[in-house]
């Protein structure tokens, strides 16, 4: 099962200063426009692999690998925010 | 953002299987309703994990947690976290699934078990703004015995407006047959369309996506229709 964006609001202060879930995300797969809110979140241990409710391609990924934060942008066309 | 120190100072039985806490957190900034706010355990040998718990109250951090008979996380802070106790948390964090009491469009909260929680923390940030936005819940639960805030909702602000889907037992005399929150369920209890609401939809993820669906296709503007997902 799945969550969505909204439970990355936490993880993302590690790394952005504004909150990031309300940031409009374009999916560089299918072009799907929406909040970061609304992309679907699976969790691996602590990891994130957040998927396009659209297409199901994988838009980002947030990795811990022991004292070091990754964010894995690969599916992400353009963030917006307002 | 940094994780703080909180401790409880209030625990109390919401349901038999769910429990409000209230803690104290040094310098809160304070919220919206909506907002969440994250819980980081850890053990001795370094092992930690942390859960996201909304706010259920505008002016202090409450959480209202549900028990998930095999989880890692939710049994240890209903049966075993007590008055006292304390717990690392972040927040408050999320900006998108929020009511700010500014706001006049109508509003529709569809709440599917503990996702009453951020639902009803913007019944009571209305209250606290004193806003005469008209609100309507749908709240679907199993049984009667699975309400949270019974007491609260059994008398509603004036303006809101409470109505319940049973899908597993309904209360003596209930005219809705028993079964899952349906069509007929957010045609006849929420806003029609044109009237332009604002919708928030909260629950395990299978009741959220539901209940999206629906509302997107009896014409609700999917840009209105705001979800958050518990998994
Ligand atoms: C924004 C948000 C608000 C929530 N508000 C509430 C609430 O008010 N009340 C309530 O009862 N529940 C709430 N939840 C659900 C809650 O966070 C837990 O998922 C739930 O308590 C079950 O946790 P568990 O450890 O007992 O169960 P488990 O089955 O052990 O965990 C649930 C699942 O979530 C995954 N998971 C969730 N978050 C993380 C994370 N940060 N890191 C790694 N894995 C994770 C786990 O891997 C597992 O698959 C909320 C969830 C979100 C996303
Ligand atoms: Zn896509």
């Amino acid at each position: 099962m799945y969550q969505d964006g909204n439970a990355l609001a936490g993880p993302l202060t590690e790394i952005f200063a504004v909150d990031m879930t309300s940031a409009e995300s374009v999916c560089a797969g299918c072009g799907r426009a929406g909040a970061v809110a609304s992309l679907r979140v699976y969790w691996h241990a602590g990891d994130a692999v957040v998927r396009c409710p659209g297409c199901e391609q994988v838009v980002f990924r947030l990795v811990r690998l022991e004292n070091r934060l990754c964010l894995e942008v690969t599916g992400l066309r353009r963030l917006t925010f307002s | 953002m940094k994780w703080r120190v909180a401790t409880v100072v209030e625990s109390r039985a919401e349901t038999a299987t769910a429990r409000t806490l209230v803690l104290d957190v040094p310098d809160w900034p304070g919220h919206l309703g909506g907002q969440h706010v994250d819980l980081r355990l850890t053990a001795d040998d370094g092992y930690s994990v942390q859960r996201s718990y909304s706010l259920a109250s505008p002016d202090r951090v409450e959480i209202a947690v549900q028990r998930v008979d095999d989880g890692e996380v939710s049994p240890y802070l209903t049966d075993v976290f007590a008055v006292g106790d304390a717990i690392e948390l972040r927040g408050p964090v999320g900006g998108w699934f929020v009511w700010r009491p500014a706001a006049t469009e109508p509003v529709l909260l569809v709440a599917g078990g503990s996702g009453i929680v951020p639902l009803m923390a913007m019944i009571r940030a209305r209250r606290a703004a004193g806003s005469k936005v008209p609100f309507r819940l749908i709240y679907s639960v199993r049984t009667p015995e699975e309400i949270f805030y019974a007491d609260e909702l059994r008398r509603p602000d004036p303006g809101v407006d409470v109505s319940y889907v049973f899908s597993r037992k309904a209360p003596e005399g209930a005219r809705r047959p028993v079964k899952r929150i349906g069509l007929a369920d957010v045609t006849t209890h929420g806003w029609p369309p044109d009237f332009q609401p604002s919708c928030f939809v909260c629950g395990p993820t299978g009741f959220v996506e539901t209940v999206a669906d629906l509302l997107v296709a009896v014409g609700h503007d999917p840009s209105r229709v705001k979800t958050e997902r518990f998994g």
